[in-house]
């Protein structure tokens, strides 16, 4: 089965142009004014949290306070320091900003996935997916555009030829790289259990609880990536790149007016399209719950429905995240990430794919004993290796003994 | 135009004509949509930051332009010297990005390769973890 988009295979025609056109259009008006409501719904939120109001000047409830400080931030004065780099200093916003949308192209945002059906639906007679783009490798496209993103902190940061964007930015793009390998690591278990790098196939597998990757790939994965994405973000608890009280504010420091603004536009964003990469990879994307069906509403509508529903429980845990945490000290930030998350997901990720080559029917019996002999595996060669180090450092000992005694005085 | 196993599943039939006239491959028009939407995003953005740059006031000064720190005069340069561990760190993260790189395509059809794959994969694995368990043992893992 080709694993593209099905818009257009059919030859070119003015129809399939004017919905490609169509898509583009909606993915990005909503993709802006979801971000929007990000930002007000974050402030809101953490407000009620720390028992103060937050905005509720601009509009009901405040909700047009990201616009009006869109405009403000519009309008002002900008400068920029006269030691920074004047081309790189102007690329950095781009950087952010264009991948942080570009996530958008491969997450689905509905469509029929039910009983097996393959999500697509029909407009004007052409038949496509409720997704911009469905390449084959559709997840690899996720984890380079979130790769671009480290060039947007690291090239702002240096550009700016300031000290505090200078620390944030080496200490955002070692974070970022680090947890870039937990992460795909955990990701290497979905493709495990799905067989494929395309989004719409990984969603198309999942088509019952036990089948959510949350499920079949056990829940350490998933934790793991929920880790690896909050530390990719730069969100709190691990939010160094800006650490306020002792950066001022990190990376984009020497920014200001609408080049900051877009920093901040695609730093929300971001969190929406991994929230809907979480949502894609192991929680189904647009399946619906419990095989629960709404009436009246047709099922590639309802897909968007599941979809928005599960990346609302995302959003939300972010922002309790940030309320409730304290930042993690940078040694622990990096212990963390290379002496926990990245051995426990490659030990899971083998356990699993044992699992998958020696009990193929799953049945219990079968994954105790292959998990069995793992874990003594596992247990046997770090005795060995510990072993090995014994005996080197005896080795080493003795050697080193003889010299000491016969030197000549 | 040679036509294997490989070349059909990337559907690189080139039947169906590309928008600009040239015929292309089914599987490059799928980024295509990509590639307008990426273009959607960096003219918005252009758009904003030029139109701003336009109809904002601008007075700047010398003091103005200086780099910002916590309001007393900058000492020094502003390109610092860093710590030598980003480095290594940056090193150690080739490593697992070359690791997926390979794991990746594996995972995906673990049942083509069967006991033979798992086995040559758990060896390049271990290879590579290796590398890790050298710098973990050799202190450089540890942030001072």
């Amino acid at each position: 089965m080709l694993a593209i988009d099905p818009l257009g295979t059919g030859g070119w025609l003015w129809t399939s142009l004017l919905i490609m056109i169509g898509k583009v259009l909606v993915i990005f008006v909503v993709s802006l004014v979801a971000t929007m409501l990000m930002i007000w719904g974050e402030r809101k939120i953490v407000s009620g949290m720390h028992n103060r109001v937050g905005p509720n000047k601009a509009g009901p409830w405040g909700i047009m306070q990201s616009l009006a400080d869109g405009i403000k931030a519009f309008f002002k004065e900008t400068f920029r320091p006269s030691k920074s780099d004047p081309f790189l200093y102007k690329l950095a916003p781009y950087l952010m900003f264009i991948p942080a949308f570009l996530i958008w192209a491969v997450i689905p945002l509905g469509g029929d996935f039910t009983d097996g059906k393959d999500g697509t639906v029909t407009i004007f007679g052409q038949v496509t997916r409720v997704q911009l783009a469905d390449p084959q490798v559709g997840i690899l496209f996720v984890l380079a555009m979130s790769s671009i993103a480290v060039y947007g902190v690291m090239l702002a940061g240096w550009a700016s030829g300031s000290k505090y964007p200078l620390l944030g930015a080496v200490r955002g793009s070692a974070q970022m790289i680090s947890y870039e390998a937990a992460l795909g690591l955990s990701l290497a278990a979905v493709l495990l259990s799905s067989g494929s790098l395309s989004t719409a196939r990984i969603v198309q597998t999942q088509d019952s609880f036990v089948d959510w990757n949350l499920v079949a790939t056990g829940i350490v994965p998933f934790a793991i990536f929920l880790v690896a994405t909050t530390a990719e973000l730069n969100r709190p608890p691990f939010d160094l790149v800006e650490a306020e009280q002792e950066l001022v504010s990190g990376f984009n420091t020497e920014y200001g007016g609408i080049a900051f603004a877009l920093f901040f536009l695609a730093e929300f964003m971001n969190v929406i399209t991994m929230s809907g990469v979480i949502v894609t990879l192991f929680l189904g994307g647009p399946q619906p719950i419990a095989g629960i069906d709404i009436p009246f509403i047709p099922g590639a509508i309802e897909g968007t429905i599941w979809f928005v529903l599960k990346l609302l429980v995302f959003l939300y845990v972010y922002i309790w995240l940030r309320a409730t945490l304290p930042r993690l000290r940078y040694d622990q930030l990096m212990d963390f990430g290379w002496k926990v998350l990245i051995p426990v997901a490659l030990g899971w990720f083998l356990l699993l794919a044992a699992l998958r080559q020696f009990s193929p029917d799953g049945t219990f019996a079968d994954s105790l004993r292959v998990t069995a002999i793992c874990v003594v595996v596992g247990i046997a060669s770090i005795a060995l290796f510990y072993a090995a180090l014994q005996v080197s450092r005896r080795n080493r000992e003795r050697a080193a003994a003889p010299q000491q005694e016969g030197s000549p005085v | 135009m040679r036509r294997g196993i490989g070349a059909a599943e990337f559907g690189r039939d080139f039947t169906s004509p590309g928008i600009f006239g040239a015929r292309m491959s089914d599987f490059l028009r799928d980024y295509l949509n990509v590639v307008w939407f990426a273009v959607a995003a960096l003219a918005i953005g252009g758009l904003l930051l030029g139109l701003a740059a336009a109809i904002r006031p601008s007075f700047p000064s010398a003091e103005k332009n200086i780099a910002y720190e916590s309001g007393v005069d900058p000492v020094g340069m502003g390109w610092s010297q860093s710590q030598i561990r980003y480095y290594v760190f940056a090193l150690l993260f080739v490593i697992f990005d070359v690791e997926a790189v390979f794991l990746f395509p594996w995972a995906a059809n673990i049942e083509r390769y069967g006991t033979f794959g798992l086995v040559v994969m758990l060896i390049f694995i271990v290879l590579l973890l290796d590398g890790l368990v050298y710098a973990w043992k050799r202190g450089l893992l540890r942030w001072v």
